[in-house]
């Protein structure tokens, strides 16, 4: 009989921010329990305290270099409602709007074809020095020639509507600073047709890994679990900028459904555990243990009622008859689902560039000022929501900030726990693909460690094994 | 200003071009009307001349003088644009990124900011030698207009000036001594003080950094549009001689 041991994988790779696994193995090598750690803390919502509130959103987009315009926009909205401003103007809307969609499109093609390409072409168990971005270029050129393309794409946009590809200024309360011009305008349409071609050959490419590995993703980190985030007002389509909160259950029944999000403090609590700087939010009504939900691209396949953008609509409809129109369970169908937002991105950037209102210019409005403003949006990894309290000398008192990928808690856990169990229990030696899958399970939720402790620099993953008095007794650590 | 334009000019030279000078002009005067720019942060135009900040150094007739505060001289050599004289300013700016709180990335100043736009110009870019303080200053945001981030503050005094000599009323001024000198309002803070948006010493170009800051304008302005976006910091006296 063997020693029980404590694997841990430290860093995580290829994802965005610190992390860390931990697996515990009994006397027989069986995984009694598996973890992930996040194991920095930043404390963004102490320190913007005492800043001045049209700060906020240049300052709390610093959480973050992969969706910056997700936090930009976030707060931006929020200070919106501070300043009274219910309404945008036409022209400040849609420029945001373009800016999101160009942020969640080149934020979804990094992950797909840079993070989860190697895995998904090369395999999971893959040698370590094949599973990289070098390698896809190498083996398929084309693929890898359209990943830098449609990711320069969607940073340009960023830029031209924030000013900088990363960490612009694009967005103040009440508005925005700029329009766009007739010339970046042309500058777009010029390749957007190839784009919208390349994202169908995406989608094309996600889909058929899915269907073509039925059996591996029907059950590599699949549970049932609550779905949530937002749909748009009227009709439930999926909205990634604007909307009310929408929560299904895994069977697809409705737990709630159009409430406003400014009320999303009596729909949600965040439960704090020792272990991890990341909280475990859940919904109120159905406690910790059975309130825990995921949110993200297939969260939001299951929620919406359709996509208004008619190419990932249909792409969107095959997906749902996968699963007879009940919410999709599959870790591994996030990528599917993530190619599918990046179609209805660049049908939405189409649209949006074809507006004469981006050449508007009456940019901001105003309001009556308020103490208090919520700001939600659909980040590409899910759901994300800002929330601050501001008094009258314009400073900011208080600060709660949800990210995606603490909503994602206890799901990324629990595929970590479910891909350890089923690919490391019983094992006598845990290779380093072994190892490897247990990232891809958390990969496919494409986190963002360092949003969600609101931390500094890489994510390497870190893997630990302990033994049954908790001692560790190995460890494989990968840096990027 | 203390120039007074006499009818006969004398010559004297600037890294060797020659300048043409009145009595009672100062070496920076003389040189921005010839389109040669001395880097500079506690001067500004319409104000009267400090000499305090030093980063305008430069060497006349083998001694350091302050050019903004330093009379031209008939005949006089002066040393400008000299290896030496840059890396003294560009210690001494370094040295006051040190001293405050800059963080460039999340300022409403960044682009307008003339300490950005001087380290900019001044090639700013290697590793920093000096520890920084990082002082705990508060935020006045007090007034219902105007909000005062001493963080930021390079105690360049001008808008002390701005506001004794062109306002009339001395809001700002120096307490402390030494490196514990600070720039104070009259007042317990800044509300209770006859401060007001309109004041020369609010207004945007007197505060060289992102110390006095006029509310809920912050980030209005889009980069590339910015002061300092298309051009380093003293370009338009520089373009007199294209």
């Amino acid at each position: 009989m063997a020693e029980p041991r404590m694997i841990e994988i430290s860093p995580v790779t290829r994802v965005e921010g610190h992390g860390k696994v931990t697996i515990h193995l009994d006397e027989e090598n069986r995984v009694e329990e598996a973890r992930l750690h996040i194991v920095e803390f930043r404390g963004f919502e102490r320190f913007i305290r005492g800043r001045l509130m049209w700060e906020v959103p240049v300052i709390v987009q610093r959480l973050c270099g992969i969706c910056p315009v997700s936090h930009h926009l976030a707060a931006a909205k929020a200070m919106d409602m501070i300043a009274g401003v219910d309404q945008l103007t036409p022209t400040a809307e849609k420029m945001r709007r373009l800016m999101h969609y160009g942020q969640v499109m080149q934020s979804h093609v990094l992950h797909f074809f840079h993070l989860a390409a190697p895995d998904l072409l090369f395999g999971f168990g893959a040698p370590a020095e094949k599973r990289n971005i070098f390698e896809v270029i190498k083996e398929k050129p084309e693929l890898g020639k359209r990943a830098v393309l449609m990711r320069k794409y969607g940073q340009e946009i960023i830029e031209a509507t924030a000013g900088k590809k990363i960490h612009g200024t694009g967005a103040i309360p009440g508005g925005i600073n700029r329009n766009l011009t007739i010339e970046r305008r042309d500058h777009f349409l010029g390749s957007i047709d190839m784009m919208i071609e390349w994202a169908l050959d995406a989608v094309k490419l996600a889909r058929d890994y899915t269907q073509e590995h039925e059996d591996l993703v029907a059950e590599f980190g699949s549970f049932p679990s609550n779905y949530l985030s937002l749909v748009r007002e009227s009709d439930g389509a999926l909205d990634l900028y604007h909307g009310n909160l929408r929560a299904l259950s895994s069977t697809g029944d409705q737990i709630f459904d159009q409430i406003p999000y400014t009320r999303y403090h009596e729909l949600i609590v965040e439960d704090v555990r020792s272990w991890s700087y990341m909280k475990f939010p859940f919904i109120t009504e159905l406690g910790p243990e059975a309130g825990w939900y995921r949110v993200g691209p297939l969260a939001r396949m299951n929620t919406a009622s359709f996509i208004d953008t008619p190419l990932a609509n249909k792409a969107h409809a095959v997906l749902k008859a996968e699963t007879g129109g009940v919410p999709n369970n599959s870790t591994l169908a996030n990528h599917w689902a993530r190619m599918i937002e990046v179609l209805h991105c660049v049908e939405k950037i189409r649209d949006l560039l074809n507006d004469p209102d981006l050449q508007g210019t009456d940019l901001i409005a105003e309001g009556e000022r308020r103490e208090e403003g919520i700001g939600v949006i659909e980040a590409p990894r899910g759901n994300l929501i800002h929330h601050y309290k501001v008094d009258e000398h314009d400073q900011v008192t208080y600060c709660n900030l949800i990210v995606s990928t603490t909503h994602n808690n206890e799901g990324m856990n629990r595929a970590v726990k479910d891909v350890a169990v089923k690919h490391l229990s019983g094992q006598a030696q845990i290779t380093e693909g072994m190892l490897n899958h247990v990232e891809v399970a958390i990969r496919a939720y494409d986190p963002c460690l360092s949003c969600a402790t609101h931390a500094l620099g890489q994510m390497p993953l870190q893997v630990e094994l302990f033994d049954a008095e908790g001692c560790m007794v190995d460890s494989r650590t990968q840096s990027i | 200003m203390s120039g007074t334009k006499k009818e006969t000019g004398f010559s004297f030279t600037i890294d060797g071009v020659e300048i043409t000078a009145y009595a009672g002009q100062t070496i920076m005067e003389a040189a921005d009307e010839a389109g040669v720019y001395i880097p500079r942060l506690c001067d500004h135009q319409g104000l009267r001349h400090q000499g305090s900040c030093r980063v305008c150094t430069v060497k006349a007739g083998g001694r350091s003088v302050a050019a903004c505060t330093q009379p031209a001289a008939p005949g006089q050599a002066v040393e400008n644009e000299t290896k030496h004289l840059n890396k003294m300013r560009r210690d001494l700016v370094e040295m006051l990124f040190h001293e405050g709180n800059h963080l460039c990335p999340i300022c409403e100043a960044s682009g307008n900011c003339e300490l950005q736009a001087m380290a900019y110009r001044l090639d700013m870019t290697e590793t920093t030698r000096f520890p920084y303080l990082e002082p705990c200053r508060a935020l006045d945001a007090s007034h219902p207009d105007i909000a005062l981030d001493t963080n930021r503050c390079i105690s360049c005094g001008r808008c002390i000036r701005a506001s004794q000599d062109v306002d009339g009323k001395g809001i700002f001024g120096y307490v402390g001594r030494g490196i514990h000198r600070r720039v104070a309002v009259n007042g317990e803070s800044l509300a209770e003080t006859d401060a007001e948006v309109s004041d020369h010493a609010i207004s945007k170009d007197v505060c060289p950094v992102g110390c006095i800051i006029r509310k809920r304008v912050g980030f209005v302005t889009p980069i590339g549009e910015r002061e300092f976006d298309n051009g380093l910091i003293g370009h338009e006296i520089e373009e007199k001689r294209k």
